[in-house]
C-alpha cells in the first residue's frame, strides 16, 4: 500500500458522505432484486419470516441485524446456497427457483474471504474464468486489470496464503468483481480487520461500488458500518424486516424501540400519554415535564414494552453551564456520570424533578463534543440542558 | 514450560528408551555379524545374511506379496476413509456419531478377535482363504488410522472455500476436484503411507487369512523354528525397520505440509 492509497479514504471519511449524487434517483432506477414473501426453515427453527424487499440496480443495500436475525440466511438464499421454503426471489426480474448457484448473476465475497490457499493470488482471481473461452493472454490481462481495480497490481504472482487480512478481502473482491456479476453479495465482509482497516475498507468499497456500478448487497451486525456505507439498510429481527430505510432516516425516526436501541446510542424513557393534537401527541416524561411530539416523530413500541417510552439520541441535548441562555426548551439538572472518549464525552445527567414521574431519578445520557482547552465539567457539576421537542421520538 | 529437574527422571527416561530400542538396534548388529549364532561376542563384519536374504525365492514371494497386500489394502483404506472422512466433516445424517464410532472401533478390538470372527465368516460365506482375504482385513485395521488422518485434513478446511468455487461457477464436482482434493492431497499421502505401513508388518490377520501364501511376517515367524536362518531374519527386520521409519517420516512429512498449506495450526498427530 503506498501512503497516497491510504490518505485518499481520510480525507472522503471525512466529507460528511461520500455517496455522490451523480446516479439517477432510486426509485427511478429498475429492480435488480426482488423478495416477495421468503420463507425459509431449518427444521422447525423459522429463519426467514415472509421478506418482502426490492433492491434496485446499483445500489449498496445493507442487511444489518444482530446474529440469528436471518441475515446471512437471506444473502444465502439470494446467492443459491439456501433454497427457500416459500416466496419468490427474482434477479434482475428472473425467477431464480430453478438456478442454482454456480449459474446465477450473483458472486459472493465470504466472511472468510474463502481465498484458495494452495494457488497464487493471480489463480485466484482467475479462478471464475475457468470456463471462459477468451485467450490465455486475454484472461490474464483481466486478472491484471480486477488487481489493479482493487489495488493489488503487481501481487499476482504471490502465494496466496501469505497475504495479510486487507489483501485476502480484496483478492476476494476481485476474484467475484472479475465475472462482472449484476449483484455482489458480502458476507461480513470486514468483521475479521482490525478497527483502522476496516475503516479504511469501508471507504474503498464505497467507492468501488460507485466506480463498477453493481448492485452490492452488505451482511453486517455492525449498524455503524451500515451507515457509514449503504444507500439503503434493511433492519432483521427474528427473520423479519423490522425497517427498511435510508441512513438518515433510519437513525432519526427509527420505526420501533428496538431498531432504535440497536442503532446508535438512545436514551428511553417511560412516557405518560396526556392528549393527542391533528399533528401532535402531548406527553409526560420525566425530568422533561410535558412535551408535544410531532406526529412524524411516532413509533410504534415492540411486543414485551411495559408501555409508551420516549427516546433521545445523546446528541440531540447541549449541556449550558447554569445562568447560560439557550434556544428551544432548557431544563436543568445534575451530572452524575462523565465517560471521556477524549474528542467526545458522554455525561449522565439527572434532571430536576425526573424522580416526580414515578419515585425513582432517571438519567439522560448526553453526549458532547470535547473542545480543546476547555474543561470537562465534573461529577455533581449543575448544568443546563437545552434540547427540543422535535429531537424526541416517541414509541407507543 | 516449566523446566523439570532430577536425576531420578533422567535414568528413569533412559531406561524406558533403551527397553523401546536397545532390541531395535540389536537388529542391524547381528544383521552383519558373521555368525549364525545370535550372541556376543560379535564375530566380525559380513553382508552375507542379505545376499542369503536376496536369493531366497520364498522371501521373495512373500515379500511381492506383502507389498501387493500393502499396496491394495492402503489404497482401498485411503479411498474409502476419504469417503467417510468427507461425509463426516462436511455433512449432518442420521447415526453419523455410532456410525464413526463403529469404523473407528477397529483400532481398539482384539486383533486376534478380528482375524477370528473373519476367519469364520469368509469360511462359512465359501470365499477360499489367499491374498484377497488378507487385503479385505487389512483394510479393515487400516480404515480407522486413514479416516483419523483425513478427518483432520478435511476438517481444517474452510466450507466456504467449495461454496466459494462453486460460487465462482464450477460444478460442485469440479469444485471438490479444483479445491478440496488439492487441500487435502498431502492429508491423502499421509493416510497411504500410514496404512501401507500398518498392512506390511501386520502378522495376526495375515497369518489366518493368508491360506498357504506368505507375507513377510508370517514367513519370519515361520523361519524362527530354524536357528540357521535366523541371522537372515535379522537382515531382513534391519530392512523392515528401515522402511517403516522411511514411510512414516514421510507420511508426517505430508501431513505437516498439508497443516502449513492451509495455514492452520497443529494440532498433534501421530508422530
Amino acid at each position: 500500500m503506498t501512503a497516497a492509497h491510504t490518505l485518499q479514504p481520510v480525507a472522503l471519511a471525512a466529507s460528511a458522505s461520500p455517496r455522490g449524487p451523480a446516479r439517477p434517483a432510486l426509485d427511478d432506477r429498475k429492480p435488480m432484486i426482488e423478495c416477495r414473501g421468503v420463507q425459509k426453515y431449518y427444521g422447525d427453527y423459522h429463519a426467514l419470516r415472509g421478506i418482502d424487499l426490492t433492491i434496485r440496480e446499483g445500489e449498496f443495500f445493507s442487511l444489518l441485524g444482530p446474529s440469528g436475525c436471518g441475515k446471512t440466511t437471506l444473502l444465502r438464499t439470494i446467492a443459491g446456497f439456501e433454497g427457500i421454503d416459500g416466496g419468490v426471489v427474482l434477479v434482475d426480474g428472473r425467477d431464480m427457483a430453478n438456478v442454482p448457484a454456480n449459474v446465477r448473476p450473483t458472486n459472493m465475497v465470504f466472511q472468510s474471504y474463502a481465498i484458495f490457499p494452495h494457488l497464487t493470488v493471480a489463480e485466484n482471481v482467475g479462478f471464475g474464468l475457468r470456463r471462459d473461452p477468451r485467450s490465455r493472454a486475454e484472461k490474464a490481462a483481466a486478472v491484471d486489470d480486477a488487481l489493479d481495480m482493487v489495488g493489488m497490481k503487481g501481487f499476482g504472482g504471490r502465494a496466496a496464503h501469505a497475504l495479510s487480512g486487507g489483501q485476502r478481502q480484496r483478492v476476494a473482491l476481485a476474484r467475484a468483481l472479475i465475472l462482472k456479476p449484476k449483484v455482489l453479495l458480502l458476507d461480513e465482509p470486514l468483521s475479521a480487520l482490525d478497527r483502522k482497516m476496516r475503516e479504511q475498507m469501508q471507504v474503498e468499497l464505497i467507492k468501488l461500488q460507485r466506480q463498477v456500478g453493481i448492485t452490492f448487497v452488505l451482511v453486517t451486525h455492525d449498524q455503524e458500518e451500515a451507515l457509514v456505507m449503504s444507500d439503503r439498510i434493511a433492519v432483521m429481527f427474528e427473520g423479519e424486516i423490522a425497517q427498511l430505510d435510508g441512513p438518515e432516516a433510519l437513525y432519526a425516526r427509527p420505526a420501533s424501540r428496538r431498531v432504535a436501541d440497536f442503532i446508535g446510542v438512545m436514551n428511553f424513557m417511560p412516557a405518560r400519554i396526556v392528549g393527542e393534537g391533528a399533528d401532535h401527541v402531548t406527553v409526560a416524561v420525566p425530568g422533561f415535564g410535558t412535551v408535544d411530539i410531532p406526529a412524524a416523530n411516532v413509533s410504534r413500541a415492540d411486543r414485551g414494552d411495559a408501555g409508551p417510552s420516549i427516546g433521545f439520541r445523546p446528541e440531540a441535548a447541549t449541556l449550558l453551564p447554569m445562568g447560560a441562555e439557550a434556544p428551544g426548551r432548557v431544563t436543568e439538572g445534575v451530572i452524575d456520570e462523565v465517560v471521556y472518549y477524549g474528542d467526545m464525552t458522554y455525561y449522565d445527567v439527572i434532571m430536576d424533578g425526573s424522580d416526580d414521574y414515578d419515585g425513582v431519578p432517571h438519567e439522560v445520557r448526553i453526549s458532547m463534543r470535547n473542545v480543546f482547552g476547555r474543561e470537562v465539567p465534573d461529577v455533581g457539576t449543575r448544568v443546563r440542558v437545552s434540547w427540543s421537542p422535535g429531537s424526541l421520538v416517541l414509541f407507543r | 514450560m516449566t523446566r523439570l529437574r532430577g536425576s531420578g527422571l533422567r535414568v528413569y527416561t533412559l531406561l524406558y528408551l533403551a527397553f523401546l530400542y536397545a532390541p531395535i538396534i540389536l537388529l542391524p548388529i547381528f544383521a552383519f555379524n558373521n555368525a549364525t549364532v545370535i550372541a556376543f561376542p560379535l564375530q566380525g563384519f559380513t553382508t552375507n545374511w542379505f545376499v542369503q536374504m536376496a536369493e531366497n525365492p520364498t522371501l521373495r514371494q512373500a515379500l511381492l506379496n506383502s507389498l501387493l497386500i500393502a499396496v491394495s489394502a492402503s489404497v482401498l483404506a485411503t479411498c474409502l476413509g476419504i469417503f467417510a472422512a468427507r461425509a463426516s466433516t462436511r455433512f449432518d445424517f442420521r447415526g453419523k456419531g455410532p456410525v464413526m464410532g463403529l469404523i473407528m472401533l477397529p483400532l481398539v478390538l482384539p486383533e486376534i478377535i478380528v482375524a477370528v470372527s473373519l476367519l469364520v465368516v469368509l469360511l462359512a460365506a465359501g470365499v477360499g482363504l489367499s491374498i484377497f482375504t488378507v487385503i479385505l482385513g487389512h483394510t479393515l485395521i487400516c480404515m480407522p488410522y486413514a479416516v483419523a488422518i483425513l478427518s483432520t485434513a478435511f476438517s481444517s478446511l474452510d466450507k466456504s472455500l467449495e461454496e466459494a468455487a462453486y460460487d465462482l461457477g464450477e460444478t460442485k464436482w469440479s469444485a471438490f476436484r479444483l479445491v478440496i482434493l488439492p487441500l487435502v492431497m498431502p492429508g491423502i499421502v499421509s493416510a497411504l503411507l500410514m496404512s501401507f505401513t500398518i498392512s506390511l508388518d501386520e502378522f495376526i490377520i495375515a497369518f489366518f487369512l493368508a491360506g498357504n501364501q506368505p507375507t513377510l511376517p508370517t514367513y519370519i515367524f515361520s523361519q524362527l523354528r530354524f536357528p540357521k536362518s535366523i541371522p537372515m531374519i535379522m537382515a531382513l527386520g534391519t530392512l523392515l525397520v528401515l522402511m517403516s521409519i522411511l514411510l512414516l517420516t514421510l507420511a508426517e512429512y505430508f501431513r505437516r505440509r498439508g497443516v502449513a498449506r492451509t495455514g492452520q495450526t497443529d494440532t498433534g498427530g501421530f508422530i
